[in-house]
């Protein structure tokens, strides 16, 4: 059910390009009158959110690129010198910084929406596909962008995280000295950083002109889980769910000003104000919290190579979603057990990021233990399993009588011609 | 009055939220405000939450107690600690101590600055000028190592770079009632928490409680112009109070702007929601389902 291009162009410099470039066809049938599905709610806004945090995340980067200085002696003295001297470089660094977690925030609230409406199934699943990659690149970009302010936990995250590539047996110590361009983290491993940093968010960008095209030969999934049969199902992408999208944006962007311009600090960790120095250790080594669920699974495993390897595996397995999950209805609001599942799987993550910020003794190692093993078992057992046993509750026969229900049934049945009842007539 | 102000919406925020999550939360805001009790588990005490005029959604700087503080530093602090990022200018700038351009200047030139080369290859020393940084006292870190037994921190973002645990539930609520000042209310604790008179280097606050400073400040150390009390728990909140704008310059521009930029987000949303609501009214006729 792809959207036919209707574009007219207008005026004749319009009429000139379109013959050369059908952009404009593109553009309108893309976000003008593709349909969407109408029962779309508010986790829905979440990919446009995304969106505008990567323009903002590129627009900032690059205005702070051109006030800061990548070599291990200057990088911290020229963030302060955004800070103090550059015209707003003060909300410029806070706004990108705080950015980077907003930017995951709405990532993860993304993510885990997919994940309770099944969007990863069928005929989904290259679109899944390519927003594991996003989440990949995403986390990459980030990490090197924390190591560029220099300070004490910039240049202890990168040690530690770079260290577990030492883990791989034969060729692990070449491959962590080839990171860093030296036998530590030093100058080298700043400036490569630096220069991926720059480079991965225009990757992001390519791939999400990849998820986006994806996403526009099915179409979006809904909360109803059944896909779009008639017109009647569906609404123009424009005005509703430009206005609707641009109502969570804004309301998104009241929430980021509060921590950009009222606790600009409360996300990062106060050691970063401290100049990096290789000889001084800090008492914990905290990653940001993004990464904090990822962190606790890596340190639960009492081998390095081991707890490396379950920190990847615990990302990776994301993308075999479409094919462990094995019932054939999408939507949680019809799979009674798999909801159950789903908010434990979702309060499991959120443990694991506490226990990742917590000191790795007692009680918080045995937590951790846990919860990894429940992260893998949601993952290898309990999906594939409850497709067998789970019996869904019966499926609206489509998206419009999920909506109206019965009165939409009645409608339905009425069967009045869509012209007729255009509004102002 | 901003910081009535302030602390009235802060509070606003904490009742409504002990009001939404029960006795339980009332009992831990409650917590929050009292001064620590003994330290149980931990090794040292958590520093007491102290009013800051900085504090909160129209917090904004003391000039009065910059200048004190910044007086405490001159006196005392300085002496072994640098502030390198800090230039004699910015104590004139918008939002901070508030000297004039004249003080700055007189102030600078007390000061001697390394320069050079001249055109005769020499380095030389000249009086200092607005646009120079803070010099510090020793040539290295290691020479203030060997002087002192272990190198002073750098003290321009100090109140930024030193924090305390807040703990579970705390720590979700800290960024709800905008608790920012960590690093203040450590320093300023620090500063009142050598406790024990047999042990100028034992302190209540400092992890370990050994601390290679000595006690620094003691009571008419500073003598205060403007009749503020000269004593240590006022020299300590001044210095920290002095010691945060050093990390957070632009603070009040901060805070302004983004309270309005906040109003501007609320309307605007209050009327992106108004044309949601209406452009969305049509869409049960757009499908012909437009039935009584």
């Amino acid at each position: 059910m792809r959207a036919e291009s209707t574009y007219v162009p207008k005026s004749r410099l319009a009429k000139w390009l379109e013959s050369r470039l059908p952009v404009g066809g593109l553009i309108h049938s893309s976000f003008v009158v593709f349909p969407n599905p109408r029962n779309l709610n508010y986790w829905w806004t979440f990919g446009g959110i995304l969106s505008f945090m990567l323009a903002a995340q590129i627009v900032t980067g690059v205005v702070l690129a051109m006030h800061y200085t990548p070599q291990s002696s200057l990088a911290f003295a020229s963030i302060e010198h955004i800070m103090r001297d550059v015209n707003y470089g003060w909300l410029l660094r806070y706004a990108h910084a705080n950015g980077a977690s907003m930017f995951f925030l709405a990532l993860y609230i993304h993510m885990f929406r997919g994940m309770y409406y099944g969007s990863y199934k069928a005929p989904r699943e290259v679109l899944w596909l390519f927003g594991v990659i996003l989440f990949l690149l995403a986390i990459a970009t980030a990490f090197t962008g924390y190591v560029l302010p220099w300070g004490q936990m910039s240049f202890w995250g990168a040690t530690v995280i770079t260290s577990l590539f030492s883990a791989i047996p034969w060729v692990g110590d070449s491959i962590t000295t080839w990171l860093w361009g030296g036998y530590a983290v030093d100058n080298a491993t700043l400036n490569r950083f630096f220069s991926l940093h720059y480079l991965l968010p225009f990757m992001i960008a390519g791939v999400v002109v990849l998820h986006i095209w994806a996403l526009h030969v099915h179409g979006s999934n809904n909360p109803a889980g059944v896909e779009k049969k008639t017109a009647k199902d569906t609404l123009p992408f424009h005005p509703y769910f430009t206005v609707k999208d641009g109502f969570a944006l804004v309301c998104f962007l009241a929430f980021f000003a509060w921590f950009v311009f009222y606790v600009p600090n409360y996300l990062s960790n106060a050691d970063n104000y401290i100049e990096a120095n290789p000889l001084l250790t800090p008492v914990h080594i905290v990653p940001e919290w993004y990464y904090l669920p990822f962190y606790a699974i890596l340190r639960s495993i009492p081998s390095k190579l081991g707890g490396t390897a379950a920190m990847f595996a615990a990302v990776v397995i994301i993308a075999f979603l479409p094919w462990l999950d094995t019932s054939k209805v999408k939507s949680a609001a019809y799979r009674p057990l798999y909801q159950i599942f789903f908010w434990l799987f979702v309060a499991c993550a959120v443990l694991l990021g506490y226990m990742g910020s917590q000191p790795p003794e007692g009680g918080y190692v045995i937590a951790a233990r846990v919860l990894t093993v429940y992260y893998f078992l949601y993952f290898l057992v309990i999906l594939p399993l409850l497709g067998r046993f789970e019996k869904p509750r019966p499926l609206p026969p489509t998206i419009c009588d999920a909506v109206l229900g019965k009165r939409g049934q009645a409608a339905a049945a009425d069967a009045n011609p869509l012209q007729a009842h255009e509004p102002g007539q | 009055m901003r910081l009535v102000f302030g602390r009235a919406i802060g509070l606003t925020f904490g009742a409504f939220l002990a009001a939404a999550l029960g006795p339980g939360a009332a009992k831990v805001l409650a917590a929050d405000e009292a001064p620590p009790g003994p330290a149980e588990k931990q090794e040292q005490p958590n520093p007491p939450r102290q009013e800051w005029s900085f504090y909160g959604l129209f917090g904004g700087y003391d000039q009065a107690q910059l200048q004190r503080g910044f007086q405490v530093y001159h006196e005392v602090c300085s002496n072994c600690h640098s502030l390198e990022l800090v230039a004699f200018r910015n104590l004139a700038d918008p939002g901070g101590p508030g000297f004039t351009e004249a003080q700055v200047k007189a102030l600078a030139a007390t000061y001697k600055i390394k320069d050079g080369p001249n055109d005769a290859g020499e380095m030389f020393e000249r009086p200092g000028r607005p646009s120079d940084y803070f010099p510090w006292n020793f040539a290295n870190v290691q020479a203030a190592t060997a002087a002192l037994g272990a190198a002073p921190p750098d003290m321009s973002l100090l109140a930024k770079a030193r924090t305390y645990e807040r703990g579970f539930p705390l720590f979700l609520i800290d960024p709800i009632i905008q608790y920012q000042e960590q690093g203040a209310d450590y320093i300023d604790a620090l500063l009142n928490g050598y406790t024990n008179d047999n042990d100028l280097n034992w302190n209540k606050y400092f992890p370990g409680h050994k601390i290679t400073m000595p006690k620094p400040l003691s009571d008419g150390l500073v003598d205060y112009a403007d009749g503020s009390p000269k004593t240590v728990p006022q020299y300590a909140k001044d210095v920290s109070a002095f010691l945060m704008w050093a990390a957070e310059p632009k603070l009040e521009e901060r805070k302004r702007l983004g309270l309005r930029v906040l109003i501007f987000l609320a309307v605007y949303a209050l009327l992106v929601f108004a044309v949601k609501k209406k452009i969305w009214s049509r869409s049960k006729v757009k499908a012909g389902l437009d039935l009584p």
